[in-house]
C-alpha cells in the first residue's frame, strides 16, 4: 500500500506549523537552560534578564510550542481523515501569518521590555503576569481570533467530508480546548478568584483537553505507522475519552485544596485526581497491545520510538508523577516546591512533546512519499539524549523537592528563613546541579533532533534508491 | 462511525457503547463541576468591610482587611491554622481606610504583582515558581516581624515600612546569596503590594502552609 498522498495544501500548512513549533522548542530550552544556571549562579545576568524573564519565556514558550504542534498536527491529520483538502485553508494560512506575527512581538516584548508599571496598561501591552497565561491581552483577543479560524478549518472540513471517529473526537475536544481559553481573560483583586479561574484554563488544558488531543494523534498515528485496525483503535480513543474526562474534570479539585476554596475539594480533588493515572495506563496498554498484534512491524522507526516513549512518559510523567503528590495530606508539604517542577517537566515532555515530535516525523514521511522511513542513528541519539535528559532532571528536581518538603515544610514550618534553609541545603543543591547537567544533555538532544527532522527523508529517499 | 464499521457481538467492544459512555460520562462530570464552582464562587466572593466590623468570617476578606491586625492560629475545630482577625491595627499609620481607599490599594497592588512577573519567581497561594519564597503568609514570617531580619536591613519598626522600603530597592537588601532584582516598583506601587500581601495573608487557605512558624527553633533570630 502507497503511503504517497495528495499535495494538501492543509499539509504544506502543518510543516508551516510543525517548523514554528520546532524554533520555539529551540528557544524553551534555551530559557530553560538559563533558568537553571541562575540557580546556581544567581548572578548571572541579575537584573539584565533575570530569572523571571527566563522562566516566563521558559514556559510561554513551551507553551506555544506545543500548540503550534497540534494545530499543525491537526492540519496535517484532517485531509486524510475526511478524504477532501481542509475547507477555508487560505483563511487558515493567514491565519498562521498573524499568530506568528504576534507570537514574535510578544516574545520580543517580554525579552526586551520584560516588566511594566502597575497599571491595566501593562497587562493589556506588555505582561499579564499570571504564570503560562503571561501573554498580553491584545494578543489573548488575536490568539482567540486565529483559533477560532482554526476551529472553523476543522469544523467546516468535516461537515463536508468523510467523518471518522477521530474527527469526531477531534471535533469536540478543539471546542472546549478553545473555549476554556476564555476562562482565563479577566482581571480581579481577589487572588482566590484568580487562581479559581486560572486553573480552569490551565489544569481543563493539561489534564483533559490536550490529553484527549494526544489519544486523538495516538489513534491516527497507530492506523499510520502499523496500519492497525482503526475500529479497535477507535474503540480504544473513546474508552480513554470516557476515562480521560471522567476522571480529568474533577480532578480539577487536586488545585482548589490550598488557594482559599472550600474543603470538600480536599475528597473531591483526591478520589478523582488519584483516578487519573488509570487512562494513562490504558494508552500505555493500547499501545504495547497493538505492537504487539502487528509483531511491531512498523513503517516509520523514528515516529513510532517516540509514540513508546510517549505511552511511557505519560504514564510516568503525568500519572505517577502526578500521583505521588496529589493526596491533600501529602499535597500540603510539596504544594509550590520543586516536586512540581519535577512532575511538569516529565508530564509535558512524556505527555506531550514525544507524541507531537512523533507527528512531526510522521509528516515528513508522508509528505516525502518514503514507504519505510528507519531510524537513522541519529535519531536513535536525539531520542535517547532527550528522554535521558528529562528523566535526569525530573528526578534531580524530585530530589530537591523531598528536601523542599522535609526541610522547608516540615522541619522549618514553611518560613522565610525555612525557604533559604532548605535551597542551602546540600542535597537541594546537588539536585539543581544535576538538573543543570541533565538540562544540557537534553539541549544536546535537541540539536540532533533538529538535524534528524531535516535531514532524515533525503538519507531515507537515498537508502530506497 | 466509519463506513465499513461493524457492529460487534459484545456490548464491550462497541465503539456505539464506548461512545455514548463518552458523552454522558464527559456531560455528567461536567455539570457536576459547573455546580460545585457556582458553590465554590459563592464561599470565595471578598466580603465586605461590614462583614469585618460585625465579625463575620469570609474566606477571602475585603480589602479594608488591612485596618485590622491578622495572625495564623491553630483551630482544634478544623485540624490546622486558620487566619484570626483581630483589633484594629495602623497600617501605613492609618486605621481608617475606607472601603474605596483599601480596595485601591488592593487593586494597585495586585496589578502590580501582574505587572512585575512576581508569579515567575515566587508563588503566591503555592502557585508561580520556586526561584523565591512563598507569598501566601509572607505578611505573617517573622522575618518581616520586630527583631526579623528584614527590619533590621531596613532600618524600620515595622512590617509596612520594612516591605515598602525593602521592595524599592530589593537588590540592596539581600538576605542571601540569591537577591530579588530591581524591577523599578514606585513608592505607591509598593505601598499596593504591601497591602496585597497583608490582604493575602487574611485568606482562608485550608491551613496552608503547614505549622506556620509554629515549630520550635524555627527562625534564625
Amino acid at each position: 500500500m502507497s503511503i504517497a498522498t495528495p499535495k494538501y495544501l492543509s499539509q504544506s500548512l502543518a510543516m508551516k506549523y510543525f517548523f514554528v513549533a520546532v524554533v520555539l522548542f529551540g528557544a524553551q530550552l534555551v530559557m530553560g537552560l538559563i533558568a537553571a544556571y541562575q540557580f546556581v549562579n544567581p548572578e548571572f545576568l541579575f537584573n539584565v534578564f533575570n530569572f523571571s524573564t527566563a522562566r516566563m519565556v521558559h514556559i510561554n514558550a513551551l507553551v506555544v510550542w506545543m500548540l503550534y504542534a497540534m494545530i499543525g498536527s491537526a492540519y496535517w491529520m484532517l485531509p486524510e481523515e475526511t478524504g477532501i483538502e481542509t475547507v477555508g485553508i487560505k483563511l487558515g494560512t493567514l491565519g498562521f501569518y498573524i499568530l506568528t506575527l504576534a507570537v514574535t512581538i510578544v516574545v520580543g516584548v517580554y525579552i526586551l521590555v520584560q516588566v511594566g508599571p502597575g497599571t491595566e496598561a501593562s497587562i493589556w501591552l506588555i505582561n499579564e503576569g499570571r504564570e503560562y497565561l503571561e501573554a498580553p491581552r491584545w494578543a489573548d483577543i488575536g490568539i482567540t481570533v486565529v483559533v477560532l479560524i482554526f476551529v472553523y478549518n476543522v469544523f467546516a472540513t468535516v461537515m463536508k467530508g468523510k467523518r471518522t471517529g477521530i474527527t469526531t473526537v477531534l471535533m469536540a475536544d478543539l471546542i472546549a480546548l478553545a473555549g476554556l481559553y476564555l476562562a482565563g481573560m479577566f482581571y480581579t483583586s481577589n487572588i482566590t478568584m484568580d487562581q479559581f479561574w486560572w486553573w480552569w484554563v490551565i489544569h481543563l488544558w493539561v489534564e483533559a483537553t490536550w490529553e484527549v488531543f494526544v489519544g486523538v494523534l495516538i489513534a491516527y498515528g497507530l492506523i499510520k505507522v502499523m496500519h492497525a485496525n482503526r475500529q479497535i483503535v477507535e474503540m480504544w480513543l473513546w474508552i480513554e475519552v470516557t476515562m480521560l474526562f471522567g476522571s480529568g474534570i474533577l480532578g480539577m479539585g487536586h488545585h482548589y485544596f490550598w488557594i482559599g476554596t472550600p474543603e470538600y475539594w480536599w475528597e473531591i480533588g483526591a478520589l478523582f485526581s488519584a483516578l487519573e493515572p488509570v487512562p494513562l495506563v490504558g494508552m500505555l496498554v493500547h499501545v504495547i497491545y497493538d505492537m504487539g498484534k502487528h509483531n511491531g512491524k512498523v513503517n516509520n522507526g523514528p515516529a513510532f520510538s517516540w509514540f513508546i516513549v510517549n505511552a511511557f512518559g505519560n504514564f510516568l510523567g503525568a500519572g505517577v508523577w502526578g500521583f505521588m503528590h496529589t493526596l491533600p495530606q501529602i499535597n500540603i508539604y510539596t504544594h509550590g516546591s520543586q516536586f512540581t517542577a519535577g512532575h511538569g517537566h516529565l508530564a509535558f515532555y512524556g505527555a506531550y512533546a514525544t507524541i507531537l515530535i512523533g507527528m512531526m516525523y510522521v509528516a515528513i514521511q508522508r509528505r516525502n512519499g518514503i514507504e519505510e522511513m528507519r531510524s537513522t542513528a541519529t535519531s536513535k541519539w536525539a531520542v535517547s539524549l532527550i528522554t535521558i535528559g528529562v528523566l535526569g532532571m525530573t528526578v534531580a528536581l524530585t530530589l530537591s523537592g523531598y528536601v523542599q518538603a522535609f526541610v522547608e515544610r516540615a522541619e522549618y514550618g514553611a518560613t522565610w528563613d525555612g525557604y533559604f534553609i532548605a535551597q542551602g541545603a546540600t542535597w537541594f543543591t546537588q539536585g539543581i546541579d544535576w538538573r543543570l547537567a541533565m538540562g544540557v544533555v537534553t539541549f544536546l538532544g535537541f540539536l540532533l533532533l533538529v538535524k534528524d527532522l531535516l535531514t532524515i527523508a533525503k538519507r531515507s529517499k537515498a537508502l530506497a534508491n | 462511525m466509519s463506513e465499513d464499521y461493524k457492529e460487534p457481538e459484545s456490548v464491550w467492544t462497541s465503539n456505539r457503547f464506548w461512545s455514548r459512555s463518552a458523552g454522558w460520562v464527559t456531560g455528567f462530570s461536567a455539570v457536576l463541576l459547573i455546580l460545585l464552582t457556582m458553590d465554590t464562587l459563592g464561599q470565595i466572593t471578598m466580603g465586605s468591610a461590614e462583614d469585618l466590623a460585625n465579625k463575620v468570617t469570609k474566606r477571602v476578606p475585603s480589602a479594608s482587611v488591612i485596618n485590622y491586625k491578622v495572625t495564623y492560629e491553630y483551630s482544634a475545630v478544623r485540624g490546622h491554622e486558620v487566619p484570626v482577625i483581630g483589633e484594629k491595627e495602623l497600617f501605613f499609620g492609618r486605621n481608617d481606610y475606607s472601603e474605596a481607599e483599601a480596595n485601591a490599594l488592593l487593586e494597585k497592588g495586585k496589578l502590580t504583582s501582574q505587572a512585575k512577573n512576581c508569579m515567575n519567581c515566587h508563588t503566591l497561594l503555592g502557585n508561580g515558581a520556586y526561584y523565591a519564597p512563598d507569598l501566601t503568609k509572607a505578611w505573617l514570617d517573622p522575618a518581616w516581624q520586630a527583631g526579623g531580619v528584614m527590619q533590621g536591613m531596613t532600618g524600620t519598626t515595622s512590617t509596612d515600612e520594612a516591605m515598602l522600603v525593602f521592595l524599592q530597592n530589593p537588590d540592596k537588601y539581600a538576605s542571601h546569596a540569591r537577591r530579588m532584582p530591581n524591577l523599578g516598583i514606585t513608592p505607591e506601587e509598593a505601598k499596593g503590594l504591601v497591602a496585597f500581601l497583608k490582604q493575602m495573608s487574611s485568606i482562608d487557605t485550608n491551613g496552608f502552609p503547614r505549622n506556620f512558624n509554629k515549630i520550635q527553633g524555627s527562625t534564625q533570630k
